[in-house]
């Protein structure tokens, strides 16, 4: 029987104690005396929120494919346990094996959103392994980093050996092949970073130095020696078809947050929205075909068992195939127990008569993101989405029998004015109008439109890279703009309207776009007791100040600021396909109010042509 | 038609509770393939029910819920279904057909076997467990307990609602039986009885040093328990 790494009086003393214990379907066991490379594989945030990330799914099932590596899993431990673990030096340990994280090979730590810095400390931390990588020796594991928030992985340098830019399926192989020719050769550590620095796509911190100059900007980034490259490329996997799909994703027994089977149809994006990190790193745009979806789709429901199947995307109604998938997939499914989930669709006659079809449109509400309330302020930022459009779609969903109506924006966007926070609150105004047209007997009651503003973060490798943020007191007084103007709306009834605290905005600010001085802030932030900083119950940002002050670094130099396009920037050094030159371009463009059409329409010149894949490929045909 | 599963849940499994449970469960009857049966509505459900639940830390050998299915195989083979796709600390161990009178599960329980131990790592005191148990359970006329629910303070008599208790001494370690009342009238959990033993006992009792297992369910049947198991039919 399976051996715990935790006794029963611990499990029976935490919350959700099947956390901890592995064991879920799909899961992998195999002998780690067979294997050469014992590979942990960490979400840092709790459990079920981690089980629910595709990533993750996608590089264990493709780790363990190897039969010479061993992929197992760790999350974050909750607070409780979190306790129980420093108080009682119980070291953090492996779902699967149950054994301490501190002796694997690899500890390997997606970063999905910066709040999670933290949380990649405790993971340290609770293994026993040195949190920085300048302390750590002999059979210490190589801690890995990657996903998105990797693509400025300086904040985080002083804790990480390796960092891994770009998609997962391209280099791992040749880093594996080279550590086991490592291991075998009896080196140094050094030994190995240096050779894993040549692989493509893997960044080694300590390789790197950098200097400033007196006004706090960076004055040289540059390798420390000869043959480590200067310019990391980010890896992009151009066939996505044949990429490895993890036909029997993982199925936990706790409810994850997303407790169902994900298809993924495609990367990238070719809308080009300006703010949109996601929509710049993973360009260019790739589609799966869709008859390797429909099979996926077949062979995960019945691997798992799961009754519900969504698609992932970041817009899934550019999707090619979209049409033929969806009917595939309710012809196929629906009634017989398997719920359809179609999230990031437009809203069209298209999308509205499949939704009509699988949600109880009673119940279930309909979204829309225009992001900023004025015409003038989506073309800064080229969201493409008229103001006509959106009526439209709220007339042809109202007509279907939609009452409630979600409305997603950004407050603090470049040029934003009072005008166009105001604008918000008359855009709703006018979807209400629309729905109170409808004669009173071919209604059904009030409408429900619910207005919610996030706080907008410039993000690297996107067009507003170089922009100011604003202080904590300017973000809530946008907000009270809105929260006014919405009262002073004749159907102010019909609103709702729902904002974001503005202190974990400057946070993710000074994290986003921060460089290595910002290590010693993170570590002295966890020694202060910050933890789980993306829940608001934990937030504590009265700790992070003190650790700005205690470390002598003003955050303010990473948010107030508005940089120089000349200024080198800390992500300078990744090749992310998007050149800066076009990076300023649409900088400018943004500045003048001037749209760029999506990449199939024309192609922007964003410089990811040079992949020769996807979207950019497909339209030259 | 009905059917009823029996399973036992063992090792780290005990960990999982009673809706995750239920969750579970509806995931292995699709990737078994058993046809289940789902409810009417929008979003329709698997028709499905528990006997009584179990609390997260205990194992059994007799668990049992009841499925609605539109046809099925023998019981053999969706034994055999089942068991391909369980977690390691979940086995299937009857599948039958109820008559068109059988009481539902969750109705039908009556009582429920249990042995508990004192888990490794904890003291086990000293004692004569067979004079101590005659003083506690066999003499008095009346047992009174509190138990405590979530809306109200109950008194129950111990008496009444213990069938059988018993202990065993291994290795100078007690190893008790309880048959107790179970199911939606008067049901019993034996860390109730262990408690009010220790405190007759005048030791602390720490429900995380009692390991408990649960042996089976019983029904009633002409004032008898009968075994659950032996409900229904085996499907050939």
């Amino acid at each position: 029987m399976k051996r715990l790494a935790l006794s029963d009086e611990i499990l029976l003393s935490v919350d959700k104690p099947a956390r901890y214990i592995g064991n879920e379907i799909n899961s992998i066991s195999k002998d780690p005396s067979q294997v050469d490379i014992r590979f942990a594989m960490c979400f840092p945030d709790v459990y079920e929120i981690g089980m629910s990330h595709l990533g993750i799914q996608i590089l264990y099932d493709m780790f363990n494919k190897r039969e010479d590596v061993y992929c197992e899993r760790v999350y974050s431990p909750w607070m409780d346990l979190h306790q129980i673990l420093k108080g009682r030096k119980i070291p953090l340990f492996a779902l699967e094996s149950q054994d301490p994280i501190r002796d694997f090979d690899f500890l390997g730590i997606t970063l999905q959103y910066e709040m999670c810095y933290t949380n990649v400390v405790q993971t340290l931390d609770l293994s026993g392994i040195p949190c920085l990588a300048k302390d750590r020796g002999g059979d210490d594991p190589f801690v890995i980093g990657g996903g998105p928030c990797a693509y400025n992985p300086e904040p985080l340098a002083d804790f990480f050996d390796l960092f891994y830019i770009g998609e997962g399926e391209t280099s791992y192989d040749a880093l594996f092949d080279i550590y086991k020719a490592w291991k075998a050769s009896g080196k140094g550590r050094d030994a190995f970073l240096r050779q894993a620095a040549r692989v493509p796509g893997i960044y080694v911190p300590s390789l790197y130095q950098v200097s400033y100059r007196e006004d706090g900007t960076i004055a040289e980034f540059s390798p420390i020696e000869a043959g480590v490259p200067a310019k990391i490329d980010k890896q992009v996997a151009l066939e996505l078809t044949d990429t490895p799909y993890p036909a029997k994703p993982l199925v936990p027994f706790i409810q994850a947050t997303q407790d169902r089977v994900v298809l993924e149809i495609q990367r990238g994006c070719i809308r080009g929205c300006r703010f949109c990190q996601a929509g710049m790193i993973y360009r260019p745009t790739r589609e799966k075909s869709v008859d390797t979806l429909k099979r996926y789709a077949e062979e995960m429901l019945k691997n798992t068992g799961h009754e519900e199947i969504s698609l992932s995307s970041l817009s899934s109604s550019d999707y090619t195939d979209l049409k033929e998938l969806v009917e595939f997939l309710i012809a196929r499914f629906h009634g017989k127990g398997v719920n359809i989930s179609l999230p990031s669709l437009r809203i069209d006659a298209f999308s509205l008569d499949v939704m009509g079809k699988v949600q109880d449109i009673k119940k279930s509400s309909l979204t829309f993101a225009p992001e900023a309330g004025s015409q003038r302020l989506r073309d800064v930022i080229n969201k493409g989405l008229t103001e006509e459009v959106i009526l439209e779609g709220a007339d042809a969903a109202f007509a279907g029998g939609w009452q409630k109506v979600k409305l997603y924006f950004m407050l603090g966007l470049p040029t934003e004015t009072k005008e166009d926070q105001e604008a918000i609150a008359s855009l709703a105004n006018q979807i209400a109008v629309r729905y109170y047209e409808i004669p009173k007997e071919m209604r059904n009651g009030k409408c429900q439109i619910t207005i919610s503003t996030s706080f907008f973060v410039p993000k690297p490798f996107t067009p507003f890279q170089w922009v100011g943020m604003h202080s904590k007191e300017h973000y809530l007084d946008c907000a009270k703009t809105v929260n006014e103007a919405v009262k002073a709306q004749l159907n102010k009834k019909s609103i709702r309207y729902n904002w974001h605290e503005a202190d974990v905005t400057v946070l993710e600010g000074v994290l986003a776009r921060g460089d290595r001085r910002l290590g010693a802030v993170i570590l002295r932030a966890y020694e202060k007791g910050c933890l789980f900083d993306a829940w608001s119950d934990f937030f504590d940002y009265g700790k992070w100040k003190e650790a700005f002050l205690e470390t002598g670094i003003d955050p303010d130099f990473y948010t107030l600021r508005e940089r120089s396009l000349e200024e080198t920037l800390p992500w300078d050094f990744i090749d992310a396909g998007v050149t800066k030159t076009f990076l300023q371009r649409e900088y400018q463009n943004a500045l003048a109010g001037k749209i760029t059409p999506n990449c199939r329409v024309q192609c922007g010149g964003c410089g990811v042509g040079k992949y020769q894949g996807g979207v950019c490929v497909a339209d030259s045909d | 038609m009905r059917i009823r599963i029996k399973f036992k849940k063992y090792g780290v499994m005990k960990f999982v509770g009673h809706l995750d449970m239920m969750r579970y469960f509806q995931k292995c009857m699709r990737r078994a393939d058993i046809a289940i049966a789902y409810s009417e509505g929008f979003r329709p459900h698997q028709i499905m029910s528990f006997a009584a639940p179990l609390g997260v830390g205990a194992t059994s050998d007799g668990e049992y819920l009841d499925i609605e299915v539109t046809s099925t195989k023998s019981s053999r083979e969706s034994l055999l279904a089942l068991n391909k796709v369980m977690a390691d600390g979940v086995l299937a161990l009857s599948y039958r057909k109820l008559g068109d009178t059988d009481k539902k599960a969750m109705a039908a329980v009556a009582a429920a076997d249990y042995t508990l131990w004192i888990k490794d790592g904890y003291q086990a005191p000293a004692m004569d467990y067979q004079a101590a148990l005659q003083e506690f359970f066999y003499q008095p006329k009346e047992i009174l307990v509190t138990k405590q629910t979530k809306k109200s303070v109950k008194t129950l008599d111990l008496k009444k609602l213990v069938y059988d208790f018993q202990v065993e001494v291994k290795e100078g370690r007690p190893i008790f039986y309880l048959k107790v009342s179970a199911g939606s009238v008067d049901n019993l959990k034996p860390e109730l009885v262990m408690a009010a033993f220790y405190e007759f006992l005048g030791m602390d009792f720490n429900p995380l040093s009692i390991q408990v297992h649960r042996n089976d369910l019983y029904g009633e049947q002409n004032g008898e328990l009968k075994p659950f198991d032996e409900m229904g039919e085996e499907i050939g």
